[in-house]
């Protein structure tokens, strides 16, 4: 290890030039360790006669970060701020965007991409709701739909939105607690909707994705009283696998926290502050 | 959509980068094998990754090839108490003295190390 590092950030370093980088892959030569390194069993290292091995080093996700860094970049010049939403299915990121956008849609111009593997439905819930646009992208493509919204699709999605009528883009990502953590589309915030229906555990069961939020909102919280959800223990869970997260009790159902939200939102992109209204 | 379904579709995808990654600089000649780094962070399951490599690699050029799959554990360094640990869970806490504010070291690797080719 130390030839390469990842950042906080998701951006990565390969220290190409470090003498001992791709010592471990190219194993052609005597080992005077042999026998005492745990390493020895593993004879993947060794090359066949008639071999060349070539050393890559790359990063699996440069590809679709190189494009992620080209749609923050045209986003930034048309002066839109983008935020990522992710949640588990049913977590009720199309409720609260609804809500989001009655309350704050006839102030902050606000566009919405919407993923969904294959289907309008969200889209359809969001009609007349106050967006000034909205681009669906179903990632039905390829293997019979894709599971997360990556960099390229999202950048189709935006080439369908007018980019400088917009403040705010709002990215809905496929309902799911793996693989949208995995892959950058260009935002410059993460959100993630948690529902209190989910358990207190799932930050211990999915830190990629709750690491990955800039910001959590605790949806459904009108339930609590009819469930056994321990709220002191999922925000301790949440805490160990993000410390900084910023957390928001929500319903998005009765309105509770939803002000507290577009506050949020509006902070990010130093959007015009939400007059009250619902 | 099942739980299961998701899982296989995230490594699914992971095995595609892998593939046009492979492909790119193998530059038409036969591989034989494909070496990966992945971190424990990264929910990534090994036998998950190598059954979607069967299915992906025998779409392409790559059917011959073997996916070797190294894993990293995650390994932090406390910034209070200065130790360096392995991970057991998820949480990001110091092994030594159970404090939260810890650099990670690694984990969090998604990496294709090496592609060996056949010489011509």
């Amino acid at each position: 290890m130390g030839r390469f590092h990842l950042h906080a950030d998701g951006t990565d370093h390969v220290h190409e030039l470090d003498p001992d980088a791709g010592h471990h892959q190219d194993h052609d030569h005597p080992h005077p360790d042999a026998g005492k390194t745990p390493e020895v069993g593993d004879h993947s290292g060794y090359l066949e006669t008639g071999q060349t091995r070539i050393t890559i080093l790359e990063n699996l996700l440069s590809e679709n970060d190189r494009v992620a860094d080209d749609n923050g970049r045209r986003l930034a010049a048309a002066g839109v701020r983008a935020v990522n939403l992710m949640s588990s299915p049913g977590a009720g990121k199309t409720t609260l965007l609804r809500k989001t956008l009655e309350r704050m849609g006839d102030v902050v111009r606000i566009g919405v991409l919407e993923g969904d593997i294959a289907t309008s439905l969200d889209a359809d819930q969001l009609q007349g709701a106050g967006a000034t646009a909205i681009s669906v992208v179903n990632t039905s493509a390829g293997f019979g739909g894709e599971c997360h919204l990556d960099a390229v699709m999202v950048r189709s999605g935006m080439e369908r939105l007018p980019l400088p009528e917009l403040d705010l883009l709002i990215i809905e990502n496929v309902g799911n607690l793996v693989c949208p953590a995995e892959f950058r589309v260009g935002e410059d915030a993460r959100a993630m909707v948690f529902a209190v229906t989910e358990g207190e555990e799932k930050p211990l069961k999915y830190p990629v994705m709750f690491r990955a939020a800039d910001v959590v909102v605790v949806n459904k919280i009108d339930l609590l009283p009819h469930l056994d959800f321990d709220v002191d223990l999922f925000l301790s869970n949440l805490k160990a696998v993000n410390p900084r997260a910023h957390i928001i009790m929500a319903s998005a159902r009765s309105g509770e926290g939803v002000e507290e939200w577009c506050a949020w939102l509006a902070a990010q992109g130093e959007l015009e502050p939400t007059p009250s209204q619902v | 959509m099942l739980p299961g379904e998701v899982r296989a579709m995230h490594e699914l995808s992971i095995c595609n980068a892998i593939a046009s990654t492979a492909v790119k600089h193998a530059e038409g000649r036969p591989v034989t094998q494909v070496k990966v780094q992945i971190g424990h962070l990264r929910q990534v399951v090994p036998d998950a990754l190598q059954f979607s490599w069967e299915v992906v690699s025998s779409t392409t050029d790559l059917k011959d090839a073997q996916l070797v799959i190294e894993q990293v554990p995650a390994v932090v360094e406390c910034l209070d108490c200065g130790a360096t640990t392995v991970l057991d869970l998820a949480i990001l806490a110091c092994g030594a003295c159970d404090g939260f504010d810890v650099k990670l070291l690694s984990g969090e690797e998604l990496l294709v190390v090496s592609i060996d080719l056949v010489d011509a």
